[in-house]
């Protein structure tokens, strides 16, 4: 009696068991082909997002007239890699590249200080009016900057700054875009404040405690800052557009539209080559920075 | 100082204030390059633009008052308002959303454990690091009609290619494509959301019986709403801003098909220096974008889920 009923039990079992482990089998394989059929989604997206990239650097690689082979030639019957001279050497590109290097840097240089300032201010300390100077800060970041265009380029006419770099440069200096000052307070109000108030006890100024305590450990957040400011002043085409008139002074998006109205639509192996060598300098930056720099998208991302 | 004892009791609120006193003063002085930089570059301009916006402005001359003349001009008098209105209008209809479904679906296929994962992210997320001239540029050649890589990769499939920036019809397309190209961004801040959507949710809607599908709808979807109304904000406001394509790949055209709120406020300001029309041009903009804001706002109270309840 009692085996018969261990044995139903057993069996019982055993059919539970096999249930159990076909539903799990199965689900498993549920669960792989839905990884692979994303793997292959994403790989065939991927491709997409690059070719374009293969197609700038085929073409300007090519001898003129090869660009216009149909069908094309992805690997060029002839690497030219003197492209690459004469397309730098047509316009002083070197001096538009110098030029860029020199407004990107100061541009740099100023968001990163003060909007670090600012930031410190939000994130630390208390005043009158802080929530409302916040909710001005938050709307400003939905202010597009046509609004404003006008007036201030009639501002720095009447200060005589046009065709120099001060209009480019010096807005950066009085914290630069919102969005920067948001993401370094993000950081700042995750850093702990036992270290402000020991420095307070030891009677260190705020300044102190915001150069020696919070810039250092916040170097992460700073870096995000200084590489999103730095593309947008690298890729920035409207403003020096405006405000510069010499040639000698434009910067690389300048330059390269000067080079697109001269050689007209004929010369694209020279025009991509010229292309190629405008977003090195962002692309580098990228593939150095990588990791970190989608980490802090990714955090300022998340303000919505 | 044997009497500081005796008298700290009276004296802590006084000097609790003076050092209160002392930050608050401390926060203006920090905040100060923001502050000066708003009442000169944000406040003082936007008042300005106002009264420009009043005014015939040809910059040689001193600013003229003209009352309403311009926004009279503007809705009554100018096919091209309302044609650069068009034009950003069907781009923002096809961009927004295209490139919100395309960024949340490569965000969603992501967050399966895909081997290799950061790589992808990577290369999606490259495009956007090079925005402006350079990408008008190759966008150009991409699509020239001839010899450019689009219509010759239709060609392999026997279809003949439209003529892309050239053709009135598919101008803004083109433009939409080159959108397109830009996935990253939006893609980047799906996939911070996703990875904050707490495991415990889809374990409580399985549990529930919920299957792939119930998940994504009661869990994902209400998770990421406030993200999603973020990048249609976004979405729309950059649509007003395009700028740079428009004015190098067609200049508006062909046949004022492309002519962008954005190029047309340029060509109003720094082409014909008609300065005061420009302004009022520019607060017709302002007030467009801060309408649809509202609007996108206003509607997301109905499908924009907050965590904490806090619905405002």
């Amino acid at each position: 009696m009692a085996t018969h009923d261990l044995d139903a039990f057993s069996e019982a079992r055993e059919g539970l068991v096999l249930r159990v482990r076909r539903v799990w089998g199965s689900q498993r394989t549920q669960r792989r082909v839905r990884i692979t059929l994303s793997t292959l989604v994403i790989v065939i997206g991927a491709l997409l997002m690059l070719t374009p990239f293969a197609w700038l650097v085929s073409t300007s690689l090519k001898p003129e007239g090869d660009v216009f082979l149909v069908p094309i030639q992805w690997i060029p019957r002839e690497v030219r890699w003197s492209n690459y001279f004469e397309a730098l050497t047509f316009v002083p590109y070197g001096q538009y590249f110098l030029n860029s290097v020199k407004v990107t840097g100061l541009a740099v240089l100023g968001t990163v200080l003060s909007a670090s300032l600012v930031a410190f201010a939000f994130a630390r300390l208390r005043g009158p009016g802080k929530n409302l100077l916040f909710i001005i800060l938050l709307s400003t970041l939905m202010l597009p900057g046509e609004v404003t265009l006008v007036p201030i380029y009639l501002l720095f006419r009447n200060l005589g700054w046009l065709d120099t770099y001060l209009p480019l440069i010096i807005p950066s200096w009085f914290g630069g875009s919102a969005f920067y000052i948001f993401l370094l307070r993000q950081f700042f109000l995750t850093l702990p404040t036992e270290l402000d108030d020991a420095a307070k006890i030891d009677g260190a100024s705020l300044l102190h405690i915001y150069a020696r305590i919070v810039m250092p450990l916040s170097k992460p957040a700073l870096a995000t800052v200084a590489i999103f400011s730095f593309f947008t002043h690298w890729n920035s085409f409207l403003l020096p557009l405006i405000y510069l008139n010499t040639s000698e002074k434009y910067t690389v998006p300048v330059g390269l539209r000067l080079y697109l109205s001269t050689l007209s639509n004929s010369h694209w192996n020279y025009l991509m080559a010229a292309t190629l060598v405008a977003i090195l300098p962002p692309l580098v930056l990228f593939f150095i920075s990588q990791r970190f720099f989608i980490e802090g998208a990714v955090l300022s991302g998340v303000k919505g | 100082m044997s009497a500081t004892s005796i008298t700290s009791t009276r004296d802590r609120p006084r000097r609790r204030s003076k050092l209160l006193i002392r930050e608050y003063i401390a926060f203006y002085l920090f905040a100060s390059p923001w502050i000066i930089g708003r009442l000169v570059c944000t406040i003082g301009p936007m008042l300005s633009s106002l009264y420009l916006s009043f005014t015939d402005y040809a910059v040689i001359t001193s600013p003229s008052w003209v009352g309403l003349d311009n926004y009279i001009h503007m809705f009554t008098d100018d096919p091209l308002v309302w044609q650069a209105l068009r034009v950003t209008a069907l781009y923002s209809l096809g961009a927004v959303p295209l490139t919100l479904l395309l960024s949340f679906l490569v965000a969603l296929l992501m967050q399966q454990q895909i081997f290799g994962v950061r790589v992808f992210r990577t290369i999606y997320y490259l495009p956007s690091v090079i925005s402006g001239v350079p990408v008008a540029l190759l966008w150009m050649w991409m699509l020239n009609p001839e010899f450019g890589l689009m219509n010759n990769f239709l060609r392999l499939f026997g279809i003949e290619g439209p003529k892309w920036l050239f053709s009135t019809t598919w101008v803004i397309p083109s433009f939409v494509l080159m959108n397109l190209w830009g996935v990253g961004v939006p893609m980047v801040t799906f996939l911070a959301g996703l990875k904050a959507i707490p495991r415990h949710l889809y374990e409580a809607a399985e549990i529930d019986g919920g299957g792939l599908w119930a998940q994504f709808r009661h869990v994902t979807l209400p998770m990421m709403s406030p993200i999603i109304l973020f990048n249609v904000i976004w979405g729309i406001i950059d649509s007003f801003q395009t700028f740079t394509p428009a004015f190098l790949m067609t200049n508006g055209g062909p046949a004022n098909a492309s002519l962008f709120y954005g190029l047309y406020l340029y060509n109003n300001a720094f082409k014909w220096f008609k300065m005061g029309y420009a302004s009022a041009l520019a607060w017709l903009m302002f007030l467009i974008i801060l309408l649809l804001t509202g609007l996108v706002f206003r509607s997301s109270l109905r499908w924009v889920y907050y965590e904490g309840g806090l619905q405002r």
